[in-house]
């Protein structure tokens, strides 16, 4: 500590305690980025197998490795890890604990000890939702969105899933309470709102959403627990409860949801495209605008999962025209990307080809997502594999692009280490087709008529089902590229002290390769905007 | 950058907004006995948000901050009231 010359990098600085004691124990922002970070690849590693599982179950039809009960008890866990474990943290609690405070010039967040909580209580929630895989009926077979009345009257372990995925709802919680305060009170001086750069903006909307939406789903997972243990009728209509019910309180979370997963994404594509193609981005305004309104409107859309669901026509028509509504900042989005890239110098590197290629499925996203948007067609689509491709498309193509772009961008600050650009350039082609090549299949499935959800179909969805499952093998044989190369190059890349490898004008390209464990020696004064190439 | 101050509140105003509450609090079991049908529920609904204004102004200090975190309180609430009534707009239509 005090070496005059040089202050140590986080990696290296020795505190209280050794090895990963050191890690777990840390409050520093960036180890805890970084705990969320192994956990969740050694997580999503487990998903992507029970995904890739299921494809192989749909190879053929009828029985090809497994039962209807082992299908249905994957889907649920595929469900329960990748989107409570993966997405919903995700971005925010990886690369917004460790950028967040650097990016607007701060020592840390504003409470680095909840902080650290807030990973204890993620872990905490993991193995509690991991004990209902192995103890007595059997893990369950709900499906992550629990559905009444199914979830209170399955005799699997419904109760470990449901009480772990609320103790992770705290983590979240603290997680966006932290943000808040730190983005309102820890700005360098001169850094004015407007002075933000997006990806804190887009953590800044999404940390409301995790504050507010949140306790709606902790307490709808709290009426299935009562409802199963003590049989109190919020959902059972045998005692005067309203199934439908559950679907509202559900998805007052799970769409907003959508919106912690997706916001922060498109703040990072706002920060590699015009670091990659060396221009100011275009309507910094308008992408601000439109975080916060997706932010807003995203509350008021959670109906259209509820179209077949018996609504009244009215709120039909309501939620489907909110819907609609919320395409249009998207869009504003996508195209201020296309006017930032147009007629810059670009540089392809791998983190922008994953910019790149966010945009283009999550334009299918998008657009398809309209299709079920719109009343009449959804009565078609609804439950079918055309959601599944949909919403893979939103959540996988959306939110896994722009966290494969994060990483790919972040890693040399990170870890002071370089990886293996051709090689992360093959994965990432291999990833890209293997991923077309498993969705694209299912918008067709669907549309035919292919519901979601079944371990068998029908002989005329074989071939199909044969391009999907042969998609899902090249897209593990992408992943599987795309991780050895990082996690071989965080240990042994060649090593880089440069700043600024990219070219970035944020201030986390000022900071040390890797940060020190202040971050700044000197808290800098802000006074121009981000994103400044002129 | 900040300027920390602690705003004392005296007890004579603890003890006002204390009797207020409990004033309140009688209103909402009176309200009990009489008959209105529906409007009840909407009575102490009512009350209830009243009193819970109260407790967040005086006892949680949000009277004495800037403005900033009353606004951000507003916004919360009114956010809460827009999904109840989204919520309530099909059940009232079914
Ligand atoms: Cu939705």
């Amino acid at each position: 500590m005090e070496s005059p010359t040089k202050p140590i990098s986080y990696l290296d600085y020795k505190g209280e305690y050794k090895g990963i004691l050191g890690w777990i124990f840390s409050t520093d922002h960036k180890r805890v980025g970084l705990l969320y970070l192994y956990t969740m690849l050694a997580f999503f590693s487990v998903g992507a197998i029970l995904g890739l599982l299921m494809k192989i179950q749909l190879i053929a039809p009828g029985y090809t490795i497994m039962g209807p009960q082992t299908y249905n008890s994957l889907f649920t866990l595929h469900g329960i890890i990748m989107i409570f474990i993966i997405v919903v943290p995700g971005l925010p609690a990886v690369f917004g604990n460790f950028f967040l405070p650097i990016m607007i010039g701060a020592k840390d967040v504003a409470f680095p000890r909840i902080n650290l909580l807030s990973w204890w209580l993620y872990a905490v929630g993991i193995l509690i939702v991991l004990t209902s895989q192995f103890m007595g009926d059997g893990p369950p077979d709900t499906g992550w969105t629990f559905y009444a009345p199914y979830s209170f009257q399955t005799a699997t372990n419904v109760l470990p899933a449901v009480f772990g995925a609320f103790v992770m709802g705290f983590s979240s919680i603290l997680t966006g309470i932290n943000f808040v305060v730190t983005i309102h009170r820890m700005r360098a001086p001169g850094m004015t709102w407007f002075k933000m750069p997006l990806f804190p903006w887009t953590l800044y909307g999404t940390a409301w959403i995790q504050i507010l939406a949140t306790p709606v789903i902790g307490i709808t997972l709290l009426l299935i627990i009562a409802e199963r243990t003590l049989g109190i009728g919020f959902f059972d209509p045998a005692l005067g409860g309203d199934p439908i019910l559950y679907q509202h309180l559900f998805w007052i979370y799970s769409h907003p949801a959508v919106y912690i997963m997706i916001l922060p994404a498109m703040g990072v594509i706002s920060e590699i495209i015009p670091v990659f193609s060396k221009k100011t981005i275009f309507g910094y305004k308008a992408i601000v605008l439109s975080t916060m309104a997706i932010a807003f409107v995203g509350y008021f859309v959670w109906g259209h999962h509820m179209f077949t669901s018996g609504m009244s026509g009215r709120a039909l028509f309501a939620f489907s025209f909110l819907t609609f509504l919320v395409a249009i900042p998207s869009a504003i989005k996508v195209f201020n990307w296309v006017s930032t890239m147009h007629k810059g110098s670009l540089d392809l590197q791998t983190p922008f080809y994953w910019a790149v290629s966010f945009l283009f499925v999550f334009m299918i996203g998008g657009l398809t997502g309209l299709v079920l948007g719109s009343l009449a067609t959804n009565v078609h689509l609804h439950d079918t594999h055309f959601v599944v491709a949909h919403f893979h498309f939103i959540v996988f193509g959306g939110t896994g692009f722009a966290f494969m772009g994060a990483v790919h961008y972040w890693f040399p600050k990170m870890f002071g280490r370089m990886y293996d650009a051709n090689w992360a350039n093959l994965g990432w082609g291999i990833f890209f087709i293997g991923f077309l090549a498993l969705y694209l299949p299912m918008f067709y499935l669907g549309i035919m008529g292919m519901p979601r959800r079944y371990y068998d179909y029908l002989p005329e969805f074989h071939g199909g089902n044969i391009f999907s499952s042969l998609g899902a093998i090249v897209l593990i044989a992408g992943l599987m590229i795309i991780f050895i190369n990082l996690v071989r190059s965080a240990r042994h890349g060649t090593k880089i002290s440069e700043k600024n490898p990219w070219g970035g004008t944020t201030l986390e390209w000022q900071v040390d390769t890797p940060p020190t464990l202040e971050n700044f020696e000197e808290i800098p004064t802000i006074t121009g905007k981000p994103y400044d190439y002129n | 950058m900040s300027e920390e101050k602690t705003h004392i509140v005296p007890y004579k105003t603890q003890v006002i907004v204390l009797f207020v509450l409990l004033i309140l609090t009688g209103i909402t079991v009176a309200v009990t006995r009489l008959e209105f049908g529906a409007l009840n529920t909407l009575i102490a609904m009512l009350v209830a948000g009243i009193k819970a204004t109260i407790v967040l102004a005086w006892y949680m200090h949000l009277k004495y901050e800037k403005r900033l975190l009353p606004m951000l309180v507003a916004g919360v609430v009114i956010l809460f009231l827009l999904v109840l009534f989204v919520t309530f707009f099909d059940y009232s239509y079914r």
